[in-house]
Parts: C-alpha cells; sequence; structure tokens
C-alpha cells in the first residue's frame, strides 16, 4: 500500500467540482476591477461600490481563515480577533498618516493633524519609523503577533481553555477599544485616522487605487488559504487537530501542547493584521469602533455558519453573511442584529458543520 | 538490558485538600519486569500514574526515572525520556485515522516546525505497518478512529504507546468492558511488549492478572499492602480483608 492512499483518499468527484467552483469563484471576482473599466451602460459594467465592496468582504474573508486556523483546528476558540486586525489596520493607519506629510489641513510638515490639534510638539517614538513601508509591513505583522505571542503564552502555559480563554480574549480586544478611545494614546482618540492621501506613490481614491489594493487583498486570500491548507495537510495540522479533541493526550504523547497552539494563534494573528491592514486603505478610515467586542463575534458567526475546521467554510461564511448584512442593512436596518443572532442559532442547531456540510453530506 | 531499576518511588505522599491519595508509597519496577498494580477504588492507582507521569506533584517523596528524577518535569517532556501512558477510557484522536493516530504517536521531533516539515519516510511506515499488523488494526489503517470498536480503540492506544518506544509503560484497566477474547489478546500483547520494556499494569479483573502471571503488587489507602506472586498477595490475610474477600 503506497503512502498517499493510506492518507487521503483520492479527491471525489465532488470535491473536485469544489475546487472548480472555487477557481471559477476567484478568477470572476479578479474581473471585477476590470470589469469596473467598461463604460456604466455597458452591462457586464461592475460599479465602483460593488468593487469597494467585495474588495472589503475579500479582507473580511482573510480575517475569517485566520479565525478557523486558530479555532477550527487548534480550538482556541478566540473572541479577540478583531483585536489583531484592528491593530495591523492601525499600523497600516500609521503608515498612511505620515505619508500625508504636509498636505494636512494644518499643513504640519511633519505631525498629523490630530497631535497639531492636541498640541504635540513633537512625534512620539512609537511613530518612529512608520514613515518606511516596509516597517510599517513589518509593524503589521509584529504587533498582532506579539500580542498574541503574550496573551497565548501566558493563557496556555497556565492551561486556560475553553470559555475561560474565550472570555480573555474578549476583554482583552474590549480593554484595546478603551484604551485607543483616549487621546494621549497617540492614536487619533475617538475618530482614529482619515485623509489619507497616497500608498507606495499611488493616489488613493482613484479607481487605479481601489483595483490595485483589491488585486492584493484577493492575492492575499489565495496566499493565505493555500497557506492553511498546507499546513492542515501536514502532520503540524494533525497535532492541531488532536489537541483540538484530546489536548491532554496530546500532552502525554510527548508534544508540548503550549508551543504548538502558540504557534497557531501567533500566524493567525499576524494573519488578521494582514487583513486588518489592506482594509484601512479600503475603507479609507481606522478608528477605536474596530476593536469593539461585537466585531469579533461577527467573524466567529461567519466562521460557524460556512463550516469550522473546514478553511473553503469560513471563506464562504465571510462572503455569505457579509453579504447578507450589506443587503439587510440597507433593506431592513433594523433587523439585522436580530437576524445574525438568529443566523448563528440556526445554524448551530441545525448545521453543525455549516453551509459547507451541506455539500459534504451529501457525499459521505 | 540496563542493570538496576527502572521506575523508583520511595516514601510518595500526595494530599489533596487534607485527604491523602498516596500515603508514603514505595515502589520498584525492575528493567523489562511486568508488573500488575492492584486494588480496591480509591486505593490509590492513578494517583501514582499520575505522580509517574507529572500530572500531579507529590506532596513528599522521591519519584525516579533510570537516573532522571521525575517531581519537577512537565507531562510532554517525561513522555519524552520514554515513559508512554494508556488512560482508563481509551483516548484516540476521532478524527484522525488509524495510520495517522500511530504516525502522530512515532518517536520523532516533536516541535511545530519539525512537524510541518515531517515527511513519512519508508523506515517509518514500515514501523507503522508493523504495529497495524501486532494490534491487528492493518485492514482499519484509512479508517477514522471514530468508528472503531471499543477493544479496537484499547489496541490502537497500546499501538501508540509502542510508536512512541517507550522504556516504560503505564496502563490502566487496559481490558475493562472487552469480550473475552479481546481480553485474551490483550494479555498476549502486553506479555509480548513486556522484556524489551518495562511495563506496569493496574486492573481490577484479576482473572486477567493471573493469565499475565507476573509479579502483583496490592496498593490500599495509598501505600503497599502486600507485593508477590499472585498466590501469595491472594492469600495474604490483610488483601483479603480490604480487597478480595469483600
Amino acid at each position: 500500500m503506497s503512502v498517499t492512499a493510506l492518507r487521503a483518499p483520492a479527491p471525489s468527484r465532488l470535491r473536485l467540482g469544489l475546487r472548480a467552483v472555487l477557481v471559477a469563484a476567484v478568477l470572476v471576482l479578479a474581473a471585477f476591477p476590470l470589469l469596473n473599466t467598461l463604460p456604466e451602460a455597458h452591462p457586464l459594467h461592475v460599479s465602483d461600490f460593488l468593487v469597494s465592496v467585495t474588495g472589503k468582504w475579500i479582507c473580511y474573508a482573510i480575517l475569517a481563515l485566520s479565525l478557523d486556523l486558530a479555532w477550527g483546528y487548534a480550538g482556541i476558540l478566540s473572541l479577540g480577533h478583531g483585536a489583531f486586525f484592528a491593530l495591523g489596520g492601525y499600523a497600516m493607519g500609521m503608515h498612511l498618516m505620515r505619508l500625508i506629510g504636509p498636505r494636512g489641513v494644518y499643513g504640519h510638515p511633519v505631525l498629523p493633524d490630530f497631535m497639531v490639534f492636541l498640541g504635540y510638539r513633537e512625534l512620539p517614538w512609537y511613530w518612529l519609523g512608520f514613515d518606511n513601508f516596509a516597517f510599517a509591513m513589518l509593524m503589521v505583522l509584529a504587533v498582532p503577533g506579539l500580542l498574541a505571542f503574550l496573551l497565548g503564552w501566558l493563557c496556555f502555559r497556565s492551561r486556560i481553555t475553553g470559555v475561560y480563554l474565550s472570555i480573555i480574549t474578549q476583554a482583552m480586544t474590549y480593554a484595546l477599544m478603551l484604551a485607543f478611545f483616549r487621546n494621549d494614546m497617540g492614536f487619533g482618540g475617538n475618530n482614529g485616522f482619515t485623509d489619507f492621501k497616497e500608498l507606495l506613490g499611488m493616489p488613493l481614491n482613484t479607481s487605479f487605487a481601489r483595483g490595485a489594493l483589491f488585486y492584493a487583498s484577493l492575492i492575499s486570500l489565495v496566499g493565505c488559504y493555500l497557506l492553511c491548507r498546507w499546513i492542515a495537510g501536514t502532520k503540524y495540522g494533525r497535532v492541531l487537530t488532536a489537541i483540538r479533541d484530546a489536548e491532554n493526550r496530546v500532552r502525554f504523547l510527548g508534544y508540548s501542547v503550549t508551543q504548538h497552539k502558540l504557534f497557531a494563534f501567533v500566524l493567525s494573528a499576524m494573519m488578521a493584521g494582514w487583513a486588518g491592514a489592506l482594509y484601512v486603505p479600503q475603507v479609507g478610515i481606522i478608528n477605536p469602533g474596530e476593536f469593539s467586542p461585537g466585531n469579533s463575534i461577527e467573524a466567529v458567526v461567519w466562521v460557524a455558519v460556512g463550516g469550522r475546521g473546514t478553511l473553503v467554510g469560513a471563506i464562504l461564511g465571510a462572503f455569505s453573511v457579509n453579504g447578507l448584512k450589506t443587503w439587510l442593512t440597507s433593506a431592513a436596518p433594523d433587523l439585522w442584529l436580530f437576524v445574525l443572532g438568529g443566523l448563528f442559532v440556526l445554524v448551530t442547531l441545525f448545521l453543525p458543520r455549516g453551509l459547507i456540510g451541506l455539500f459534504q453530506g451529501r457525499a459521505k | 538490558m540496563r542493570k538496576g531499576r527502572r521506575l523508583y518511588l520511595d516514601g510518595v505522599s500526595v494530599v489533596f485538600d487534607g485527604f491523602r491519595a498516596l500515603n508514603n508509597l514505595s515502589l520498584i519496577v525492575d528493567p523489562g519486569e511486568l508488573r500488575a498494580v492492584i486494588g480496591p477504588n480509591g486505593a490509590g492507582k492513578t494517583t501514582m500514574m499520575d505522580c509517574i507521569t507529572g500530572k500531579t506533584r507529590p506532596t513528599a517523596g522521591t519519584v525516579e526515572f533510570g537516573e532522571q528524577d521525575l517531581t519537577r518535569l512537565d507531562e510532554a517532556t517525561i513522555a519524552n525520556l520514554g515513559i508512554g501512558r494508556k488512560f482508563q477510557k481509551p483516548t484516540v484522536f476521532d478524527a484522525l485515522t488509524v495510520f495517522e493516530n500511530l504516525e502522530l504517536a512515532l518517536k520523532a521531533p516533536r516541535g511545530p516546525i519539525a512537524c510541518l516539515r515531517w515527511a513519512l519516510g519508508g523506515e517509518a511506515r514500515t514501523r507503522i505497518e508493523r504495529t497495524m499488523s501486532e494490534i491487528g488494526l492493518t485492514e482499519r489503517a484509512q479508517d477514522r478512529a471514530a468508528i472503531l470498536s471499543h477493544g479496537q480503540r484499547q489496541w490502537l492506544e497500546i499501538g501508540m504507546l509502542l510508536m512512541q518506544d517507550p522504556d516504560l509503560l503505564l496502563v490502566d484497566e487496559p481490558v475493562a468492558g472487552m469480550t473475552d477474547a479481546e481480553t485474551e489478546h490483550t494479555a498476549k500483547l502486553l506479555a509480548g511488549i513486556a522484556g524489551e520494556r518495562s511495563v506496569v499494569v493496574v486492573e481490577h479483573d484479576l482473572e486477567f492478572v493471573r493469565a499475565l502471571g507476573c509479579k502483583v503488587t496490592v496498593l490500599s489507602e495509598g501505600s503497599v499492602l502486600s507485593e508477590g506472586t499472585i498466590d501469595h498477595v491472594q492469600n495474604d490475610a490483610r488483601v483479603i480483608e480490604v480487597y478480595l474477600g469483600r
């Protein structure tokens, strides 16, 4: 018997079909910015709104993927993943603020408007270096990664799991939200950062910039998906699954559960940070509201609705729930929260494997 | 086989909120020895295993594996030193196949990066296949552990212990809930393992202990009550009083 035969049966026809649908979906999405350049009267024209809204969803899908790696595979139900997303977004926002330069309302050569307004004389030390793109991108990954490392190390080492860990992550994002609301933190208080002008020499708010950011997000989504898929297929992926299902047993096999969970959690946080960094220039603003606990919980709902531990499900969930949200918040804004809550309850009760389970259920 | 003792417990006590789970327990297991540990419920059998595997820290006393002090190490470190443990309730990884369960247990570098870079070589595959045939699960290689029968799960767990290549195996109630045929198979499996490695079996089933044909230690209220052959302990008046007579 060959090793491959022992490991995974040849992809079923349904699997191949699903894969074809995925590739087709990526290609259709990839065509959006191009179709956007067609004249408005053309039947295939894609509106600016649709490009920017799908660009946002792609970032959410990366966040959902990162959460699925932590929750679906390693069993770490983080109710604070939005914090990593927001921190990545803030790091990108700091870079964008530095690039405004003297074009701000107050025309200060270095200081962003809010600092001039608050009477800062010079740039706080932690703002240094953010004018450099490479440094800012490094921080986009390093800051969420470091926070995840510290939090994870303290929790996993003390064997805090399950609902207690979830509560701690939720408290973390709430605490960060309160901290970022303060003006003297040096992050623009409740207004956050906005009025961005350019990125990499490319003026934002042009359809070219929208297209470029859209493609950067799409490529990141595909890259993150392939990375997660690869991880899930290695022995490390199976160790994570084992930890999710029987953490203690893994310990007695000689694996350091703390180390393995920490690795997955930090990687997941960095992925979420990256998603946030792609999100901010597309929406043109970042403020402490991004840390709000509701955002993190919504991300959990995406993954649950799509189907946790499947990766594709997380992406599917992010797109479908956000699609529903975009439609419903304009059609019947008062209903949205009820629908979101109802969706979570219904999926948990009737579709424990999420939307993706609808397809897999038939295969087995 | 190295001379001297494999496992050495001396004066071990464990106190939980004033309750003495272990009370001045001493036990020596030789290299390659098969040892059965029996005793009534609450005698401290499982707590003893917890102390050896790092799940519980002794309040007092010495726990040594070869020359290595175990009282300050965590579970993963102790497992990597060469102590394998099978729990009373079989815990295998349901989401993984039989093959993958064994592969996970196979002795190999345990870090995240090493696991990411792990590629199944020919030698590793041969070892896994050999173990699968030893535990009689070759046909089930591709099946998820979730769909195995109770007995098969027990064997898979014993197989996982073998993959760790331990010098000492701690086996907690391996035949609980097994059919007679399964029990017999398990006794053979364990007797075959001992010799190369030391095996400590905790069991309630006296017929099974007799089938193992090894030295027996009787625990009661956290300390050793009697030690010797099965016939010796079965005729010990104190043993009859606390355990067998009931």
